[in-house]
């Protein structure tokens, strides 16, 4: 009996969606009153992974090997679905980031174990398995009771803080047998160096209100100094001034960040449920009667060209980068 | 070669959100139903695409669903395709409802089975995974380009921080999204067609749910938006810094 957590790697590296999985993962453990281990497919990690038992996991089981490179879902679940029986898991946790997505379902069969998909809270676990996500894109939650006796459950990235103890985990090896990928990656295209938009904790939006492609500039210098990832409305991606993965509501990417500054969108309900999950919201608009105002935690009414050149001046100030 | 095309249905996108039943159950009255935004817009419509560049495709919907289902399945009939399957159950849990779509398409011998990337009611998005483990083929997620050429796909997908793209040899399992094709209003010859196309109900499987939802809420409602003069930013970052910590 254990909880075991996957350990995503993204160009050999333990991202934060990792991390939150860890923590998450030791701490239902401890609820549980039994151990967390993690697993890591894949030889080349760029840290150390003995470090991860800051988070509170006593063991990380490594599959090495060249297979794991070509990210298929089918060969990844494969193996963790193994560690999982070898290792006696009870409970497997994933990020529920965009390798999470594809692994988490294809484990949950092969376990027999019933899936959550999108958890934002741990488990109440006295006598039930009751796991809250969020449904209806955020406008409400579940409570989803999992009654198999093996349970999987895929964690939203930017739902859980990551703790850090002093712990050290133990690395130990494990030989799994590694099918062959059946697909093959000819070509990525990364935006390197940026924070990716889901696991940002500053995301900058714009709008229609920026009225055309030319005007981002200074969406992207408040973006800059917030450090913070840029996102934009349906229409702005649908008219092709900014690229569909920026688009965030209901039918593009949602996202959880701790400030989310929308400029020039009137928050329209679609939009809104990709970003409700936000801990604070700010909104700049001109007309006052925009709905995203009731939706938001501060707000500007006010031209758009003339305030965020003076919010990136502001915030430059506080951060002492001015 | 044979396309299935798996659709679901959901409350429209403005749908008032309430529950009846204790919070168990969401409350349907009301409420209008369309085709779940991801599967219609990037899967089915990508489909068409893929049989509108090759006439000898042969394109089918899958839905699992009661009869009240079915107003929704001529309308993405009106889109296109040469028939709908609706298997005869009401779905409430992931691995139920990937067991009845894994046993169409088992018997079917689709080369090709695209879902949405998630519906945006339960936005669980693991169906496409599940059916693809039920029937050990390869699973490309949230895909936002696809190209044939013969028995080979290349697909691009989301991946953390960018996009890659893949080769994979059919049969495989794709769930689409942003991306993958422009959404379309069908037209109405489209709409006078799907009223005779067949709609084939089909009983399901034996499958066991492996989840129930116990209990629905909503969000506390927010307490209310602090407005900032547009002469005052500083004010606005001075509290984004001190009272919301957030810079």
């Amino acid at each position: 009996m254990s909880v075991l957590i996957f350990i995503d790697l993204v160009d050999g590296q333990v991202k934060k969606a990792a991390h939150e999985a860890l923590t998450y993962g030791a701490k239902l453990a401890a609820q549980m009153g039994t151990t967390a281990e993690g697993v890591v497919l894949g030889s080349e990690v760029s840290s150390d992974l003995g470090e991860l038992g800051a988070h509170g996991v006593a063991k990380i089981h490594q599959v090495s090997g060249d297979g794991f490179k070509e990210g298929d879902a089918q060969v990844f679940a494969k193996v963790v679905a193994d560690v999982a029986e070898a290792t006696g898991a009870d409970v497997v946790v994933f990020s529920n980031n965009t390798s999470g997505k594809a692994i988490a379902p294809r484990v949950a069969v092969r376990l027999k174990a019933g899936l959550v998909s999108g958890a934002v809270a741990l488990p109440e676990t006295d006598g039930s398995f009751l796991v809250r996500k969020n449904v209806f894109s955020g406008k409400a939650f579940a409570k989803v009771s999992v009654k198999t006796a093996k349970k999987v459950i895929a964690l939203n990235v930017n739902s859980f803080t990551i703790e850090n103890g002093d712990g050290k985990a133990e690395v130990v090896p494990f030989r799994a047998e590694v099918p062959t990928s059946k697909i093959k990656v000819i070509g990525s295209n990364k935006t390197t160096g940026k924070v990716s938009l889901t696991e940002a904790e500053v995301v900058v939006s714009a709008g229609r209100g920026m009225k055309g492609p030319e005007n981002w500039g200074i969406v992207e210098d408040l973006a800059t100094a917030l450090d913070a990832a840029l996102a934009c409305s349906r229409p702005v991606a649908d008219a092709h001034w900014r690229p569909h993965n920026e688009h965030v509501g209901q039918t593009g990417v949602a996202i959880a960040p701790n400030l989310y500054v929308a400029v020039g969108i009137s928050g329209a309900i679609q939009h809104l449920a990709g970003v409700n999950r936000s801990k604070v919201i700010v909104v700049i608009n001109k007309d006052p009667e925009a709905p995203f105002f009731k939706a938001a935690d501060y707000g500007i009414v006010g031209d758009v060209f003339e305030v965020l050149p003076k919010f990136t001046e502001a915030v430059k100030k506080v951060k002492g980068v001015a | 070669m044979k396309i299935l095309v798996c659709i679901s249905k959901t409350p429209d996108t403005t749908a008032k959100i309430a529950f009846t039943d204790n919070n168990t159950k969401f409350a349907e009255a009301g409420v209008q139903w369309i085709i779940n935004p991801y599967d219609e817009w990037y899967a089915l419509v990508k489909a068409l695409e893929l049989k509108e560049a090759d006439a000898s495709i042969t394109l089918h919907l899958l839905h699992v669903g009661g009869t009240d289902s079915e107003p929704v399945i001529r309308k993405a009939l009106a889109l296109g395709g040469d028939e709908a399957i609706r298997v005869n159950a009401v779905p409430t849990d992931s691995y139920s409802v990937a067991a009845q779509i894994a046993a169409v398409a088992k018997d079917g011998g689709y080369d090709l089975i695209f879902t949405g990337k998630e519906t945006i009611d339960y936005n669980n998005g693991v169906i496409g995974g599940m059916v693809a483990e039920m029937l050990d083929l390869p699973y490309i997620a949230l895909a936002t380009s696809f190209q044939l050429a013969g028995t080979t796909a290349t697909v691009k997908r989301e991946i953390e921080g960018g996009e890659e793209t893949v080769e994979v040899q059919l049969p495989v399992v794709v769930s689409c999204q942003k991306g993958m094709a422009e959404a379309r209003i069908p037209n109405m010859r489209g709409i006078m067609a799907a009223r005779t196309k067949p709609l084939r109900v089909v009983e399901p499987v034996a499958a066991e749910n492996y989840t129930e939802v116990a209990e629905f809420g909503l969000p506390p409602a927010k307490a209310g938006v602090k407005l900032v003069s547009p002469d005052n930013v500083e004010e606005l970052v001075r509290l984004l810094h001190e009272e919301a910590r957030v810079i």
